[in-house]
């Protein structure tokens, strides 16, 4: 499914990535860890085609394509997701129209039809109630005023209706409580298919005692320096990662 | 002093009223004793009257029954006054009037119409400095009055229309608006104006005067829907009574050249005034909006919201004057201008112009002028919506908050796929936006 070659990437000239390795298999779920200012977002930002993220080595193969020479709508039609860090408020652009333009988009890359106008609000709602979001929050501006973690909700919610093939989620269990996490990790579960792979990046063991990780990951300094199976990060949670990154 | 107008000023007073006489010639007086703006008058200092350099002539009253079927202006089911070329348009009008109010044309009062209306006329504008009033006056030859009633709650929107027909001949129009809202009575106001996108360069000189008695709630919808060879200057001024309401949605889009000032007196206490206001010039249009609220008695309140789009070469300005005089202690006034550039030869002058004479009040202001969010549009863009569409979205978005506050429905419904169409002409583009 994805398949990240010696990856350097760079942020206003500075290198962030430095030689990442990655492969992802569809059905797996892959968490990555890591220190603060690693560049664990810069790797999703850099997946997803964020401006002024520029590739400077390394190759990305999604579904047996070159990801980087397409452009970042092209990612998302072709079912890359990533679930933001900090989701963007966009005021006088409704939820709604807003969804409703995404799935669309994607649809028409499959070949179907834009979907109904009542047809969608029906499944929007459902998706709504999955996620534990009041209705009238599809009527509110995209993220505007959410609070984080409603914020968090509506990532989960897009990527729902979008069903992409690969979703990557930034820290979207950060700043939840106890009962969003559980809303969260069940929407992660239901999603789970042989078809889709998910890459969590989160700093806290308590989201993979709920979605149980194939493999875990420790990015440090711009590059995987450990990976393992979930007893990985029971050992990180114990031990930090000071032993790691001297090891890097 | 400039030559032109006076084709017009002659012409005038054979279309009007006897009664309007002397009002003209006090504008004729006014007119040619006012010294024409140039870029060095402050109030003129980015708007280029250039336009106006040409011959005008005064419209004949056939064009009354010119077919301007092409020239889309709303339906809002209301009576509706139709004005084409500054005629009335029976054809186009519907006069079945509810209850509480009265609708006369200057042009058909009779004797006790026409002393009320002289009355009434002109009391909003006084004092005021604007010098295409006295023009106005001078070149006037019909005009409307509402006389709402006291108490009356008028449900339907009443709508006037003046519709420029694309003549051959460069046209001068004075159009005049008075309202008289009574104590207590709440109505819904629209005005619009619209032009064929074909003929000459049309001038329109539309000077409306909104009186809000006593306690009094007035929704006040004034489209600017003309085309590019439509040139107006004109103006609304408010006069508020004591607890009254207006509620004002401005909208303009672009053409060679447009002008609009709005002016509201607070002259009661407790009055309310929210104007919020949309404009989008593009190509090598100009759109200059210059709003003042005069806060004259304590306790009142203002609050305004104007957003600009400006695309290619064009040019908005907007002036943004409130006046606190000293004895306009409690005033609460907000003041928000911004402005989205969509090129980067797009101009936006903006200034807010804060004159405060109270100590105990309170006074916001912010402009801004800036670009698309790229971060926005990137997130969208991570959602798989195209660019193109993402960035019409992100523009709509922009002034669909405004849009969003409306609160006449029909005016709305309106308003939103027009605005739609603006961005793009493709409709894949805005199918998402409606
Ligand atoms: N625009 C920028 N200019 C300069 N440096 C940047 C910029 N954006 C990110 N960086 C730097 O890149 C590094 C990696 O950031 P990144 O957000 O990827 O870290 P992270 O691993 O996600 O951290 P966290 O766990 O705190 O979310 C940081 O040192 C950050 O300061
Ligand atoms: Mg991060």
């Amino acid at each position: 499914m994805l398949k990240i070659d010696n990856l350097h990437a760079r942020v206003e000239n500075e290198d962030i990535l430095k030689g990442l390795n990655l492969t992802v298999n569809p059905g797996e779920v892959h968490a990555i860890m890591g220190p603060n200012g690693s560049g664990k977002s810069t790797l999703g930002h850099v997946l997803a085609g964020r401006p002024g993220y520029s590739v400077s080595a390394g190759s990305v193969q999604f579904l047996g394509e070159d990801l980087l020479a397409m452009d970042t709508e092209e990612r998302a039609q072709l079912g890359l997701f990533l679930a933001f860090q900090y989701p963007v408020e966009i005021p006088g652009v409704s939820n709604m129209e807003f969804l409703k333009a995404a799935v669309d988009a994607v649809r028409e890359r499959r070949g179907e039809e834009a979907i109904g106008s009542v047809d969608f609000l029906k499944l929007a709602r459902e998706a709504c109630k999955s996620v534990d979001l009041d209705q009238s929050f599809l009527k509110r501006g995209v993220n505007e005023g959410f609070s984080g973690g409603e914020k968090k909700r509506n990532e989960l919610l897009q990527m729902m209706l979008l069903q992409p093939k690969l979703c990557i989620m930034d820290e979207t269990d950060s700043g939840l409580d106890i009962d969003a996490l559980q809303v969260v990790s069940r929407g992660i579960n239901e999603m789970r298919d042989a078809g889709r792979a998910f890459i969590l990046v989160t700093h806290y063991q308590r989201l993979l005692n709920f979605v149980e990780p194939d493999h875990v990951h420790v990015l440090a300094g711009g590059r995987i320096v450990r990976s393992g199976d979930k007893s990985l990060a029971l050992e990180l949670e114990e031990r930090g990662y000071a032993w790691l990154e001297d090891a890097a | 002093m400039s030559d032109f107008m006076q084709q017009p000023i002659r012409e005038a007073p054979e279309l009007a009223p006897a009664w309007l006489r002397p009002l003209q010639q006090r504008g004729r007086e006014a007119w040619q004793q006012t010294p024409f703006p140039t870029r060095k008058t402050e109030a003129w200092k980015y708007t280029s009257l250039q336009a106006l350099q040409q011959r005008f002539v005064a419209a004949d009253r056939d064009s009354a029954s010119t077919d301007v079927s092409d020239i889309e202006f709303p339906q809002l089911g209301g009576p509706t006054l139709v004005f084409t070329d500054g005629h009335y348009s029976p054809a186009l009008s519907s006069r079945e009037l509810p209850d509480g109010l009265s609708v006369v044309r200057f042009a058909e009062a009779d004797d006790a119409q026409a002393a009320r209306i002289r009355e009434l006329l002109g009391s909003a504008v006084a004092g005021s400095r604007h010098v295409f009033v006295p023009l106005n006056e001078a070149t006037l030859a019909d005009g409307v009055f509402l006389d709402i009633q006291p108490d009356a709650r008028l449900e339907a929107p009443i709508q006037i229309v003046w519709l420029t027909s694309g003549a051959d001949a460069a046209l001068a129009l004075s159009q005049r608006l008075l309202v008289n809202c009574g104590a207590h009575s709440e109505a819904t106001l629209v005005e619009t104006f619209a032009s064929s996108d074909t003929g000459a360069t049309a001038f329109t000189n539309g000077v409306s005067e909104l009186l809000l008695g006593e306690g009094a709630r007035l929704q006040h919808c004034r489209l600017h829907l003309e085309q590019d060879n439509a040139v107006h200057i004109g103006g609304v001024h408010i006069r508020q009574s004591a607890n009254s309401q207006l509620y004002g949605f401005h909208l303009a889009l672009g053409s060679d050249l447009k002008r609009i000032d709005l002016v509201v007196d607070h002259q009661g206490a407790g009055a309310h005034c929210e104007l919020d206001g949309i404009y989008l010039p593009r190509g090598s249009e100009t759109v200059d909006y210059h709003t003042c609220i005069e806060h004259s008695v304590p306790h009142c309140t203002s609050r305004e919201r104007f957003r600009g789009i400006v695309g290619d070469e064009a040019s908005a300005i907007f002036n943004g004057r409130i006046h606190i005089h000293p004895q306009a202690q409690k005033t609460r006034a907000e003041l928000s201008n911004k402005n989205l550039l969509t090129s980067h030869k797009a101009e936006v002058n903006t200034k807010p112009e804060l004159e405060i004479y109270a100590d105990d009040v309170q006074c916001a202001h912010g402009a801004t002028v800036a670009q698309l969010d790229p971060m926005t549009r990137h997130y969208l863009r991570t959602r798989g919506v195209p660019r193109e569409e993402a960035e019409v979205m992100l523009s709509y978005g922009f002034i669909n908050e405004l849009v969003e506050d409306l609160p006449c429905a029909a005016v709305r419904d309106f308003v939103k796929p027009l605005l739609a169409s603006r961005f793009a002409r493709n409709p894949r583009l805005t199918r998402h936006l409606l």
